[in-house]
């Protein structure tokens, strides 16, 4: 089984999809010769030439949009906006023309399009170059929502969302692009709105999306010295959103924890927690505690943004907190 | 046309001190990558090695009150504008004594006292402040002009429009400061635009523009008075395109495997802004290093300064959200 980084994952998906399939294409700001900013597309315009892995101008709107075009008339693109917070100027497109040319022509239209991006702090760009903003968009009916947090995660599921008839935003973590994981030979397809039991566990479960499964991981390894057992979950698609799994792992483990970098108010654990409060109320033992980054754009200084967002240690702190309630007070 | 003539725009003191200003901004971005790659200075930096010029030539035309917008590449706009190099770099080690208190960073500088309204590490996400900056100073009366500088990539983002089309309808006090580059990060102009004179982006809103070559000081002085004039006199905003080089890479760090790196060197070699000016200035060398030591000693005292800053404490973080 051969190993790949996350970003070489992301690349397996596109180029195989490219190779495959004349309708898929990709562009976006210096895919081209540089490969990306975070070097995912390297190499790809020496296989597939220029017209298939397209630069583009400093256009965050027309980048999105021109690629709902592409889709509505059966191509699959693939943009990229080179950081989530570039979203903010796609936004309009994406919200009021993507999400709901399907719904406003009476289902005649589909818009199979991926928009991938990236972010995520830990490298003191400052306010405007690392924010998580994933949670804005599952609150937009006819968007799917992706983050994977591991190379073959990454890789099946980029597959499914090129391969989705709705647009699907997918998101990467800037700080998982080396991290490397076997995978299969051929591409599995991970379908959209399945979880991934990451480690099981009979005390909490653990939800956590991108870089925090990877903390959620090293908590429940503290976790374990201490005698407390954790399941840790990764919904890996967050609209359509595998409640079941979440459910049924919470029923088992009586208590929750749910963890992402983005800020805690209004963040994706909040509709966790909700659903977890109305579907396994019986069996909670504790309060939901979330785990999320504190009230504020990003500082610069990197003692201040350590601060601000979340590590192992803030999710280990909120497994202590639920296992400190015994279930009867 | 008499040469000498040209240049008695300004007097050879005056220049003398525009490249003292160059020479300083080039030193400060050299030490400013020493340390980057010494592991020192956290973030994401962007220098401006060969667009000095600009930065100078433009802020030495500003009178007190006029106020500048900034971008990603923005320590030299920052200096020319009049923060001390001590507070930049303490604000680039991400000091309490920074220019931004260490909250900002080399893409988030600020100096309001000074004028400074902002770096922006959003290409284009400056410029429609600037517009309603020059809209208060018309409300009020000010005779203060509002200046944005942004990258010839930057003309290709919606803000670029509609900000244009807004202050020239509305004949605001505006200055839009285009370096044209020719590169966008990786992306060369070509690829980015199907023009290539930039002037024609703002006649498309009826808006005054003025081009001029952003590797000679002293015109770009000398040129941007006149767009200051212009705004301040209240006849509507002016584009100052001014046609630069970046002589280095998008970013630190950036192994630029996208150049032609003979064409690189070449322009190194024939348009930097700091030789073509100590040429014109006929600088003998002993003049150059006197002044070389005292801009290289301010800068080494810039570290030190940095240094001996203060550390935010984590929780500093939460101040300033609100005001
Ligand atoms: C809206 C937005 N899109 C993309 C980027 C990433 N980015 C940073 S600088 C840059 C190129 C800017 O080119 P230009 O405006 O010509 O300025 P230069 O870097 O040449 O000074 C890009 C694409 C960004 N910061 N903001
Ligand atoms: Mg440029």
């Amino acid at each position: 089984m051969p190993e790949l980084s996350y970003r070489e994952a992301v690349r397996d998906a596109l180029s195989r999809a490219m190779r495959a399939d004349e309708d898929v294409f990709i562009m976006g700001e210096d895919i081209a010769e540089m490969g990306g900013s975070m070097g995912v597309t390297q190499g790809m315009l020496d296989e597939f030439g220029p017209e298939r892995v397209r630069n583009t101008p400093i256009s965050e709107m027309a980048i999105v949009g021109s690629g709902i075009g592409a889709a509505m008339q059966g191509m699959r693109p693939v943009v990229e906006v080179m950081y989530e917070d570039f979203l903010t100027i796609s936004m309009e497109q994406i919200v009021n023309q993507a999400a709901k040319h399907r719904y406003m022509s009476g289902g005649q239209l589909k818009v199979p399009l991926t928009i991938r991006t990236q972010g995520g702090a830990g490298w003191s760009p400052g306010a405007q170059h690392a924010q998580q903003v994933e949670a804005w968009f599952v609150g937009v009916p006819g968007l799917k929502v992706v983050f994977a947090s591991t190379p073959s995660d990454v890789r099946g599921l980029l597959w499914s969302a090129i391969y989705d008839d709705n647009p699907v935003v997918f998101f990467e973590h800037r700080t998982l692009y080396g991290l490397k994981e076997e995978v299969a030979e051929e591409i599995e397809p991970i379908p959209i709105g399945q979880a991934r039991v990451h480690r099981e566990g009979e005390d909490v479960t653990v939800v956590a999306t991108g870089r925090l499964v990877h903390e959620a991981l090293a908590a429940a390894e503290e976790a374990e010295q201490e005698g407390v057992s954790v399941e840790v979950v990764d919904p890996r698609t967050l609209q359509p959103l595998d409640e079941d799994a979440i459910v049924a792992s919470v029923k088992k483990t009586n208590r929750c924890v749910v963890a992402h970098e983005a800020v805690t108010r209004m963040g994706f654990g909040a509709e966790v927690a909700a659903v977890v409060q109305q579907q396994a109320f019986d069996w909670l033992d504790a309060p939901v505690e979330r785990v999320g980054a504190k009230f504020t754009p990003l500082p610069f200084a990197p003692v201040m943004e350590e601060y601000v967002v979340p590590h192992a240690k803030d999710v280990l702190e909120a497994i202590r907190k639920t296992v400190q309630r015994d279930g009867t007070s | 046309m008499a040469k000498v003539e040209q240049r008695r725009g300004v007097s050879d003191e005056t220049l003398r001190e525009f490249f003292r200003e160059m020479l300083l901004i080039r030193r400060f971005e050299e030490k400013v990558e020493e340390r980057f790659r010494a592991g020192e200075l956290p973030g994401f930096l962007h220098v401006g090695i060969g667009q000095e010029a600009i930065a100078v030539g433009v802020c030495r035309a500003l009178a007190d009150g006029d106020v500048i917008a900034s971008t990603h590449r923005a320590h030299g706009h920052t200096l020319a504008k009049g923060t001390h190099p001590n507070e930049l770099m303490a604000e680039l080690y991400g000091k309490l004594e920074g220019c931004s208190h260490g909250y900002g960073g080399s893409m988030h500088l600020y100096d309001v006292e000074r004028g400074n309204l902002g770096a922006n590490a959003v290409v284009g996400g400056g410029l429609p402040a600037i517009v309603g900056a020059a809209l208060a100073f018309k409300f009020r009366g000010e005779p203060r002009v509002a200046v944005a500088f942004f990258g010839d990539g930057a003309t290709n983002i919606g803000t670029f429009h509609e900000s244009l089309n807004l202050a020239q309808l509305w004949q605001v006090p505006a200055v839009f400061v285009c370096e044209n580059n020719h590169w966008a990060e990786s992306t060369p102009a070509k690829q980015h635009m199907p023009i290539e004179d930039l002037t024609r982006r703002a006649e498309a809103f009826g808006m005054k523009s003025l081009k001029v070559d952003g590797q000679d000081v002293e015109e770009v002085h000398r040129v941007a008075a006149r767009a200051l004039k212009h705004a301040r006199d209240g006849k509507g905003p002016v584009f100052l395109l001014c046609e630069t080089q970046r002589l280095v890479g998008h970013y630190i760090g950036d192994p630029q495997v996208y150049r032609d790196k003979e064409e690189l060197n070449r322009l190194q070699e024939t348009a930097d802004p700091l030789e073509l000016l100590r040429e014109k200035l006929g600088l003998s060398d002993a003049d150059y290093e006197a002044l070389d030591q005292e801009v290289q000693e301010l800068v080494d005292a810039s570290v030190e300064f940095a240094k001996a800053g203060t550390d935010p404490k984590p929780e500093d973080a939460l101040k300033n959200v609100y005001a």
